[in-house]
């Protein structure tokens, strides 16, 4: 067991195989319109799509349950569903906190200093990376490279991402969305997207102006 | 074709193939691990690795394709260097247990790292340790151990097409499992262990019980259904230690059933080793001369027509044919072979036979299942269903038997009627035999054996004629035997003579006191309760159902224990070689009637196995042709009558238990109740599985 995934039990001693799952008849109603955008024989491609779906509806974690069920629906080997879902990091297969707070740590964020806003969320939450708070409500993680390095060092809370973070500015971010607000997403350097950090240098008209 | 150069020589070879099977044909070998000919490619393990000429870098020989002109270079020090490199790197995460590993002598791992593998490690850091798995009651796991070839991954879903293992995780994470800590429920699954090029999947009834190197290895076939897979018996002492495949392309390719490979077992318990007697009600063992004595003076005064013989499914020619020779100096019309109760006349051998042949499954497009479950009663005969559908896109349906075979299957119904019905036209499956090249039948022993089994045989013979299933290169008629004996059995003519009862008949017989003396030959499956007051004599190998009802046991030799032949399904004989010795008392069965029938004064003069099988060539003269299959004549077989609208029902309700050693052996015991009945794996496995 390696110490950098410390939310991952050994295999087959997963969270307790007890629980049945089924889609709500909403989410049921989603699953067959996602399945209806591939294919015939090709329903198999909608298992990312569900699985997401099938771990939103159980409060951010798939039991066994969700993955043999979403298998069923699709028609396809439970086992290769066992292997979508433990290869990707996006699903966990344990209870955790409903706030879902991932911390890019991979290189460029790193040297933008994530580590900064690493202690940012143990400060705020109180927790160590890989571990749920104990009201149920928050769990950290550290991710690897979310793909806006442009941006780093870089968080995703749910389905947000926040940019441009140092110690203070990752503070402020948890913060208020402990206080039940959701700040908004995006840099917040006060930059616009990934524009250079110093300001736009080129693309400009001819005046300077934008 | 494309012309090749490797290490210096042209070679022409075919189009299509890869640079790994041109090394191989021109007699090159390159050192691999994921690649296996009969799974699809995967080129994962990089052991394979060559100097192609104009690319930069070594390519992986299994995953490319050759082309015209190419200079491929086995023998050079980047391919040295190459290999060198990857078995470092296999090895950074393999642990050093060869000294505990069952695999040790047999790895090819081990093999290939003394060939081109590095000397010694540069790797200080702790090696990568994974939890095992619990897999069931054949496999145990030591996943450590594990390479990530995938290979038995890709066997249960590619060939035993039931698909439980995979790889979860991923990178240095990845994990094989089937992630649920059940059994495994293929019964092909024992191959992963021969798959398996190291040492992470073993048989866990053969676990730490012997080292490869210690085993003498005896060529023989199986009998734990008719396809007559070639098997290798590994023996140590007197102590059969385990069972393992044999290439034989046309009938079990590099595989076995889990049936074949781990009933094993089930020789060493509740053997017959003694002869014994009944004295006031009670078995007590006997020597050889007082077993006899007591059954000719039962048999004294006694006419051939109130004595009987009945034959079971794991008996080999040899005794047959003494069998048949006895029963006729008896002057006894009572005999059959046809343990089930089928309603084969034994008189055309096309009846009889899988005439298609095994192989020749991947010659059919179209493949009509009637009152069969192939999975269950011969897993190979499914496992080249299956691939046929895979790899040539033969369409099966089925009629009666519903159960999951590991590909599509169009179930048009239950009963023979549905077969009537297509019989004559009527039914619109007719419409696609009718367009089918080349359309085949397998008709279930089962199907044959109800009450209305002569006229289910005749409507197959209908839509064998009617829908052009029987031509100059082609027989599409097959019937699918359970037993290994079966079809020795009717070549050498072992059914009623003349007046003669059937088994129906003779259990009737018995049940009326009309048969008053039995001989059952390994006859398990019959019907004991309506032999009354019969003196029932019993040759076999284990105390099983009819040993306790025995007068009379004469304790003969299991398949492993005797020189002798077997015919299976398709007409092939093959011969069973002794890899230990009867234990006990216990003698090969020809010899014992032999003796027999010496001390009943009507002595059948074959004292040689060689006469003995001289004298089957003259009964049957393809018995002596081994390994060949003689086509059968075509022609009429099969009564017209009636046909009940009852559900076809397979005989084989437990794949594990269906003979006397099976039902000994404590492995297909567990694997009975572990993976058809449900129960719980044993929890100290289990805990133990997790290491
Ligand atoms: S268990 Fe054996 S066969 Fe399966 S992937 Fe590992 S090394 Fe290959
Ligand atoms: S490294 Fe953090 S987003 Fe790419
Ligand atoms: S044998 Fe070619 S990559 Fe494994």
């Amino acid at each position: 067991m390696s110490p950098r995934y410390p939310h991952r039990r050994p295999v087959g001693e997963m969270a307790p195989d007890v629980e049945t799952f089924a889609f709500t008849p909403e989410n049921l109603e989603k699953a067959r319109e996602i399945i209806a955008r591939y294919p015939e024989g090709r329903q198999a491609s909608a298992v990312l799509p569900l699985l997401h779906l099938a771990q939103a509806q159980h409060g951010g974690w798939l039991p066994r349950a969700a993955l043999d069920h979403v298998a069923d629906l699709l028609g396809m080997p439970r086992i290769q569903v066992y292997e979508v879902g433990t290869f990707y990091d996006m699903f966990n297969l344990e209870p955790v906190g409903r706030i879902q707070v991932r911390v890019c740590t991979t290189t460029p964020c790193w040297l933008c200093g994530s580590d900064e806003v690493l202690r940012a969320c143990r400060d705020v939450l109180g927790i160590e990376p890989g571990e749920s708070t104990p009201d149920g409500r928050f769990f950290l993680r550290e991710f690897e490279c979310l793909g806006a390095c442009a941006n780093a060092p870089v968080m995703w809370i749910d389905d947000d991402y926040y940019e441009d973070l140092d110690y203070e500015r990752a503070r402020r971010v948890l913060e208020a969305i402990a206080r039940g607000e959701r700040p908004r997403p995006g840099p917040q350097s006060g930059r616009r997207a990934s524009e250079p950090a110093g300001g736009k240098t080129t693309l400009l008209f001819a005046d300077g102006e934008e | 074709m494309p012309k090749v150069t490797i290490d210096g020589k042209e070679y022409e070879v075919p189009a299509g193939i890869t640079v790994f099977q041109a090394c191989e044909l021109a007699g090159i070998e390159i050192p691999h691990f994921c690649y296996h000919p009969r799974l699809n490619i995967a080129g994962n393990c990089r052991m394979c690795l060559v100097e192609v000429e104009k690319s930069p870098k070594p390519v992986a020989s299994c995953a490319m394709p050759v082309m015209d002109g190419m200079v491929i270079r086995t023998d050079t020090p980047m391919v040295h260097k190459a290999r060198r490199g990857v078995l470092e790197f296999l090895l950074i995460n393999h642990p050093l247990d060869c000294p505990i590993c069952d695999q040790g002598g047999e790895c090819d791992l081990q093999d290939l790292t003394l060939f081109y593998g590095p000397d010694h490690s540069r790797y200080r850091e702790n090696k990568r340790a994974v939890a095992d798995k619990y897999l069931g009651p054949l496999i145990s796991t030591h996943m450590t151990r594990c390479i990530h070839c995938t290979r038995c991954i890709r066997f249960l879903t590619e060939v035993a097409g039931v698909p439980e293992l995979g790889g979860v995780h991923r990178g240095e994470h990845m994990e094989i499992t089937n992630y649920i800590e059940r059994a495994l429920t293929s019964e092909l699954q024992g191959n992963i262990i021969d798959l398996c090029p190291v040492g992470a999947l073993n048989s866990k009834p053969y676990e730490y019980r012997a080292r490869s190197w210690e085993l003498r290895k005896t060529e023989s076939v199986d009998v734990m259904d008719a396809v007559g897979a070639n098997i290798r018996v590994d023996s140590r002492g007197n102590e059969v230690m385990r069972i393992l495949p044999r290439l034989h392309e046309e009938v079990n390719e590099e595989w076995i059933s889990d049936r074949s490979r781990f009933a094993c077992d089930g020789l060493k318990y509740r053997r017959l080793d003694v002869p014994m007697v009944r004295r006031q009600g009670r078995l007590e063992e006997a020597d050889w001369r007082e077993a006899f004595r007591a059954i000719r003076d039962r048999l004294a005064g006694l006419s051939g027509d109130r004595i009987a013989f009945v034959v079971g499914d794991l008996a080999c020619c040899e005794s047959m044919l003494l069998v048949r020779e006895l029963a006729a100096r008896l002057e006894c019309p009572h005999l059959d072979c046809r343990q089930l109760g089928e309603k084969l006349s034994g008189r055309v051998r096309a009846e009889y036979l899988f005439n298609t042949t095994i192989a020749g499954i991947e010659r059919a497009d179209l493949c009509l299942l009637v009152g069969t479950n192939p999975r269950w009663e011969a897993p190979l005969v499914n496992a080249r269903i299956r691939k046929a559908w895979r790899l040539a896109g033969l369409e099966v349906a089925r009629i009666g038997c519903p159960f999951d075979l590991t590909y599509p299957v169009e179930h048009l119904g239950d009963s023979p009627t549905v077969l009537e019905a297509v019989a004559e036209g009527r039914h619109p499956f007719a419409r696609r035999l009718e367009a089918a090249e080349r359309p085949m039948l397998v008709l279930g022993a089962g199907a044959v054996a109800r009450p209305d089994g002569a006229a289910i045989l005749h409507l197959a013979h209908r839509i064998a004629e009617r829908y052009g299933l029987v031509r100059e290169d082609w027989n599409g008629f097959n019937l699918l035997h359970l037993a290994a004996a079966r079809v020795g059995g009717l070549e050498l003519g072992l059914v009623p003579g003349e007046g003669g009862r059937d088994l129906a008949g003779i259990l009737e017989g018995a049940a009326r006191g009309e048969i008053e003396a039995l001989f059952l030959l390994g006859a398990d499956e019959i019907d004991l309760d309506r032999l009354a007051d019969a003196f029932v004599v019993y040759l076999g190998t284990h105390g099983d159902r009819a040993a306790p009802r025995a007068d009379v046991i004469l304790p003969g030799a299991a398949y492993t224990e005797k020189n002798a032949t077997w015919v299976n399904t398709e007409g092939r004989p093959q011969r069973g070689r002794l890899a230990v010795f009867p234990p006990g008392e216990a003698r090969e069965d020809w010899k014992i009637l032999r003796a027999l029938s010496e001390a009943l004064d009507r002595t059948v003069p074959l004292d040689t196995v060689a006469q003995v099988r001289a004298r089957m060539a003259e009964v049957a003269p393809t018995l002596s042709m081994v390994d060949a299959v003689e086509p059968a004549e075509w022609g009429p077989f099969g009564e017209p009558g009636p046909v009940s609208d009852a559900p076809f029902v397979s005989p084989v309700r437990d794949f594990y238990l269906t003979n006397p050693i099976t039902r000994a052996s404590p492995t297909m015991r567990r694997c009975s109740r572990e993976i058809l009945h449900g129960e719980a794996p044993p929890e100290e496995e289990v805990a133990l599985s997790h290491g």
